[in-house]
């Protein structure tokens, strides 16, 4: 059961275009984790398929909700990428929590601390907060995370992160994607030829995961839909609705002007 | 009961209330004529006549939706957060109600900048409007307030963190400062406590002086009539019944007008409302999306965009910028000494002052100094009647070089609201520095400026084009 909508080439060029106006040449110094590489592009249609949202909410429900809360979502929300109450109670609830309640995390915090250093941060609106002008969407960032874990045993989780160095959060998704170790060179600092840098030449497999890159980059991106759909579960109605109030508003002003014109004849 | 206006015989039934109406309520009704029916205005506004009601509309859209926002929020440190995301989430149409208030309290900004610089390009503040600009001022004042606290209520990082560092500034203040800051933030940190009356003023106790002095600025404006595009006085020229020759009744010539100007700022705020509410991170910071932590300070703490010429300029008082000061106030005052034809007994008291401002210059710190030119960036507003000594009130009649001078404050104040946004840099703060001294001096010394060159002659009629 497949919808997808299409928000009109207008108004996704302005959701798009606008910002991107707004933030190009501003490069903010706070990147998201401290350092890290640039961020790719997360795929944005993915946001309107169900098909993809439902298997970001599997995807969710089983790897992240173990230590991660998402306290501001609630179960029974997900109705509205198309599955039923049952569905949800059957396949995505693990805590035993009721349908109308919130995706709370039953990982003590206490215990988060004594494991990882710090409690995980709630997952419900990461999308929205990881955003960084000049580098690029939440979404994106997340997308570009979840792909760029390498072994590192010099980490106490014994993984390491490109987007968010030295992160305390181990590879959850090891299993699906495999294991990688990532090359570094030793090259000139292009900015001072007496510095050298360490610089990403790329990924080198060590063991393979049960889906090969393009599944896993697949499956990423509909992880990653879900958390943008989450941060904000009304977007695709919000932009939906949008066109309609513009072309009424348009067509308003039309009048509103020719009416103006109509009383304003007399003014000599 | 005898001055009771009858209904003629056979009214309809509309007639016969409105007369019932008249007869119990007079006031009303010449309120009506007073300020729209007959109420003569210019006929030719243009463009940057559109901004005061737009600013009205607005006002309008944030009391109403922030009245629904009310009904849901939490105004509870522990609660706050979750609050709005319920509203958010659960609340129907919750998203539209905090979507309109948010980009709301941008488009305010947006708004009232326009009006503002009107007034100033116009002239609108001179002889014998200077109490309407005096309102307007303090409407501005109490905007950036209103503002500043609905800020708070989210209760994410940069709310928290905003609120932290703008409340520290205060206590800058030597003597008064700590015990100032403490009252605001009614604890020794910023927390509930702080949530809470921050909440009481932005709910109830400041949209009512607002609500006040936009009255007091419509009746003040309405007592001595509108100034227009030529800066003609509409009242000098009247016809055999002393309606201005240049006016047309405000109702309906202006109330359908402003309906299409209404149009289109819908258009535009809901163009951002429904497709970029969070405009790149300009009017919902993205780190607002964190629950505050008094234990995680943001890498990067800046206030909302229409905040940051004031911050640049705060920034860019340093202890080199102080020395600046110290010498252009002796400058100042020999100046004023030597050219002022002032008697000795003012040389002598301005000497006087210059010499305490430079000791006290060079005593307290920086940091309050900046404060002080942050705050000074603001009520220099105030005086603008005073300062402007031109012999007309348009920019459409004065010297052609005196419109690339509004425009380099134009550009001035955009430069330094764009290094507001930005991480502290050597050569940002240097450009800052020079960017206030440009706004002051724009102000100060105008006295001087808007006399000079030759002005152009300023008809009586205002200028028209029939359309």
């Amino acid at each position: 059961m497949k919808r997808t909508h299409h928000a009109s080439f207008l108004g996704s060029l302005f959701a798009r275009v606008l910002p991107l106006l707004l933030a190009l040449g501003l490069f903010s110094s706070a990147h998201a984790a401290g350092g890290g590489i640039p961020w790719d592009k997360f795929p944005t249609n993915r946001v309107t398929d169900l098909a993809a949202l439902q298997n970001g909410a599997k995807l969710f429900s089983n790897y992240c909700l173990n230590c991660h809360a998402a306290a501001f979502m609630r179960y029974n929300r997900l109705r509205d990428i198309g599955l039923t109450e049952d569905q949800i109670a059957t396949n995505l609830i693990f805590t035993g929590a009721k349908v109308g309640e919130t995706m709370k995390t039953s990982l003590d915090p206490k215990d988060a601390k004594d494991w990882f250093g710090k409690v995980p941060p709630d997952l419900t609106l990461i999308a929205r907060s990881r955003s960084a002008a000049g580098q690029g969407t939440g979404a994106d960032y997340i997308y570009t995370y979840l792909r760029t874990y390498y072994r590192d045993d010099t980490k106490p989780t014994g993984w390491n992160n490109l987007a968010f160095p030295n992160v305390g959060m181990p590879h959850v998704l090891w299993e699906l994607q495999g294991q990688q170790r990532a090359v570094f060179a030793d090259e000139k600092d292009p900015h001072d030829a007496s510095k050298t840098v360490h610089v990403f030449k790329g990924f080198e497999a060590i063991t393979p995961g049960a889906m090969n890159q393009a599944e896993y980059n697949l499956a990423m991106a509909d992880l990653v839909a879900f958390l943008h759909w989450m941060s904000e579960p009304n977007q695709n109605d919000r932009k939906r609705l949008g066109v309609w109030v513009l072309l009424f508003l348009a067509v308003f002003t039309v009048f509103a002007w020719r009416l103006n014109a109509a009383f304003w004849k007399d003014v000599k | 009961m005898a001055e009771f206006k009858e209904a003629p015989a056979g009214a309809s039934v509309g007639t016969q209330l409105t007369t019932w109406a008249e007869n119990r309520f007079p006031t009303a009704f010449d309120a009506y004529r007073v300020h729209l029916s007959e109420y003569y205005a210019p006929k030719n506004f243009n463009f940057w006549y559109f901004f005061g009601s737009l600013a009205l509309l607005v006002l309008v859209i944030q009391i109403v939706t922030g009245i629904f926002l009310v009904m849901h929020y939490k105004p509870d440190a522990a609660k706050a957060f979750e609050s709005v995301e319920y509203i958010m989430r659960d609340v129907p149409w919750g998203w539209l109600v905090r979507y309109m208030h948010s980009t709301g309290a941008s488009a305010f900004f947006v708004v009232v900048y326009l009006h503002m610089f009107r007034g100033m390009i116009y002239g609108s503040y001179k002889k014998p409007r200077e109490l309407v600009w005096i309102f307007g001022c303090a409407i501005f004042l109490c905007l950036m307030a209103e503002a500043f606290m609905g800020y708070l209520l989210p209760w994410g990082q940069m709310s928290y963190w905003g609120a932290q560092v703008i409340i520290n500034l205060f206590a800058a203040i030597p003597f008064v400062g700590p015990d100032l800051s403490l009252l605001i933030r009614g604890d020794y940190v910023v927390g509930d406590a702080t949530l809470n009356r921050f909440f009481s003023f932005h709910v109830i106790a400041v949209p009512l002086v607002l609500l006040g002095l936009v009255v007091a600025h419509l009746l003040a404006l309405h007592d001595v009539g509108s100034n227009n595009p030529d800066g003609v006085e509409i009242k000098a020229k009247k016809d055999a019944s002393g309606k201005p020759l240049d006016g047309i009744p405000f109702h309906p010539y202006y109330t359908v007008h402003d309906i299409m100007g209404v149009g289109v700022f819908l258009m535009l705020f809901t163009a951002v409302i429904f497709f970029a509410p969070e405009m790149g991170g300009y009017f919902l910071e993205y780190n607002n999306f964190i629950p505050a932590d008094p234990l995680q300070t943001p890498l990067h703490i800046a206030p909302v965009w229409y905040f940051t010429p004031y911050y640049s300029m705060l920034r860019a008082v340093t202890d080199p910028m102080v020395n600046v000061f110290a010498v252009l106030v002796a400058l100042g005052a020999v100046l004023a000494v030597l050219k002022g034809g002032f008697s000795n007994v003012v040389k002598v008291a301005v000497l006087g002052s210059a010499l305490v401002a430079i000791f006290l210059l060079k005593t307290f710190d920086a940091k309050f100094w900046g404060v002080v030119v942050m705050g000074l960036a603001v009520m220099i507003m105030f005086p603008l009647p005073w300062l402007d000594r031109s012999p007309v009130k348009s920019i459409r009649y004065k010297p052609s070089w005196m419109k690339v001078l509004y425009g380099i404050f134009v550009i001035n104040f955009f430069v330094l609201g764009y290094l507001g946004i930005k991480p502290p840099s050597d050569i940002g703060t240097l450009v800052s520095q020079v960017g206030t001294l440009l706004y002051f001096g724009f102000f100060l010394l105008m006295p001087w400026w808007s006399q000079i060159g030759e002005f152009k002659a300023v008809p009586d009629r205002v200028t028209f084009q029939p359309h």
